[in-house]
């Protein structure tokens, strides 16, 4: 039976990993090749890394960073933020990343999730969402809204169609983000997360919110999640990923515990 | 020494990289003469059959990899390359392929609630023993991402099998041959035991 996936996710900024709150107030929390092969080695599922790096010509640092941390781990893992076109795509799956995720890249030009799925399969494509309750009205009749620019920017586009439509594109996969639940450690976004699982046939990776292996137990099941992002619950060790796999083996949710 | 048969699908990066780990070099390339005179094979690929069968059959690597598995010259086929070995490809409108084994390649069957592409950590289940599982688990997780899946004319050649709606084979072998439809290079340390199996093979299994 296929296994629930956990997935740290290191947030990068000039080479090091940070953790926010809400996006804002980012501390320095290590090197992340040195902690994505802990977490290889704790057992996690697979990776993420975000580029929060502010301006672009830092792009090469992260370059680097993928290119070190392909060496360190056997284990896939995923490049998001400041991916803006096929180039920068080419350039982080060469490095030796699986993945590419798309964000706010995929949103102001939905072409690219196409032609990435064209030049490097969909497997590879990963469409990033942020996402931000709203009042439901015409435009947004799930009451969930786009937003782009590491939550700054609502796009008037409603999540729910923005899934399918992204689904539709090419994309393998889909990584949706609550805004309002991002850094909070008080839970997932469950009822955003089951109904665009449902919605869609490709994979869905839930992300903010995560506190206790219980959040995850929840996605997992009431929230149809095929894997759970997770941060600070593990970067600041207050769970292990053996931990967090042992209680949801123990409540029978389908988790890889041989590594 | 090890040839990687690179056809234009898909990222060779990961398979380099896990090669390297365990001491070995990969020669990657497009030539068919190098894949000809090849001592060890490595058919790796993601994406479609249709197109990777034109890509094969335009730099004449078809014939150089059926050359090779007459010779029997050990080969591992990873995912897409565990497909295209079959006869035909549901993929694609019954796309012929490379025929080394019989069979074909199905697309796993649609199921409400059912997430296709299989994406993620799987069990394999060996059934068989082969020199490729020297060490392993009886069943053990491996990294899976794919849509269709290799079904073998003949249940003696089915290794390993794995669930996600049906049971599938996700371990071959026949002969000189042996094929994955999860990617050993991103399966962690059973994977890499895996590959390091292939490299010590010396071709011979007896089915």
């Amino acid at each position: 039976m296929l296994s629930k996936r956990i997935i740290p996710c290191l947030d990068v900024r000039d080479g090091r990993t940070t953790k926010g709150i809400k996006f804002r107030n980012n501390v320095d929390i290590g090197d992340p090749v040195a902690m994505a092969r802990h977490y290889y080695e704790a057992g996690a599922d697979e990776l993420v890394f975000y580029d929060i790096t502010a301006s672009s010509d830092r792009r090469d640092i992260m370059i680097d960073v993928v290119r070190h941390v392909a060496a360190a781990i056997l284990i896939p893992f995923s490049v998001g933020g400041g991916i803006r076109n096929l180039q920068d795509m080419r350039a982080v799956l060469l490095a030796g990343a699986e993945k590419v995720s798309v964000n706010t890249a995929a949103v102001l030009d939905p072409g690219l999730i196409a032609a990435g799925a064209r030049d490097f399969g969909s497997q590879c494509i990963v469409l990033g969402m942020d996402v931000k309750k709203v009042e439901p009205s015409e435009t947004i009749p799930s009451g969930y809204e786009m937003v782009i620019h590491g939550g700054r920017t609502p796009m008037g586009i409603d999540a729910l169609w923005w899934a399918q439509e992204g689904e539709r594109l090419g994309a393998g996969e889909i990584c949706l983000n609550s805004i309002d639940a991002d850094g909070t450690q008080t839970g997932y976004e469950l009822t955003l997360t089951r109904m665009i699982s449902e919605a869609v046939s490709i994979p869905v990776i839930a992300s903010g919110g995560a506190g206790t292996p219980e959040h995850l137990c929840e996605v997992l099941t009431a929230g149809h999640a095929d894997a759970a992002l997770i941060a600070s619950m593990v970067h600041y060790g207050t769970y292990s990923i053996q931990e967090i796999k042992d209680y949801l083996h123990q409540r029978g949710i389908p988790v890889r515990l041989h590594w | 020494m090890v040839v990687i048969i690179d056809y234009q699908a898909g990222n060779l990066t990961s398979v380099v990289r896990s090669f390297k780990v365990l001491g070995v070099e990969g020669e990657v390339t497009q030539d068919p003469d190098a894949v000809a005179r090849a001592e060890r094979i490595v058919f790796p690929g993601v994406g479609a059959a249709g197109r990777a069968m034109a890509i094969l059959k335009e730099l004449k690597l078809d014939q150089a990899l059926k050359k090779a598995f007459d010779k029997g010259v050990p080969i591992l086929g990873i995912c897409l390359g565990a497909q295209v070995i079959l006869e035909f490809s549901d993929e694609n409108d019954n796309t012929p392929c490379l025929g080394l084994i019989p069979g074909r390649t199905r697309a796993l069957p649609r199921q409400p609630g059912l997430k296709i592409p299989h994406m993620g950590w799987n069990t394999v289940s060996f059934l068989r023993q082969h020199p490729i599982s020297q060490g392993l688990p009886e069943s053990a997780e491996y990294y899976f991402v794919h849509s269709y899946y290799p079904s073998p004319a003949q249940e003696n050649m089915v290794l390993g099998v794995t669930e996600h709606g049906i049971t599938f084979p996700s371990v071959m072998g026949q002969r000189n041959l042996v094929a994955t439809q999860f990617h050993p290079e991103k399966s962690g340390r059973f994977g890499l035991q895996l590959l390091k199996n292939f490299l010590a093979w010396d071709g011979s299994y007896a089915e």
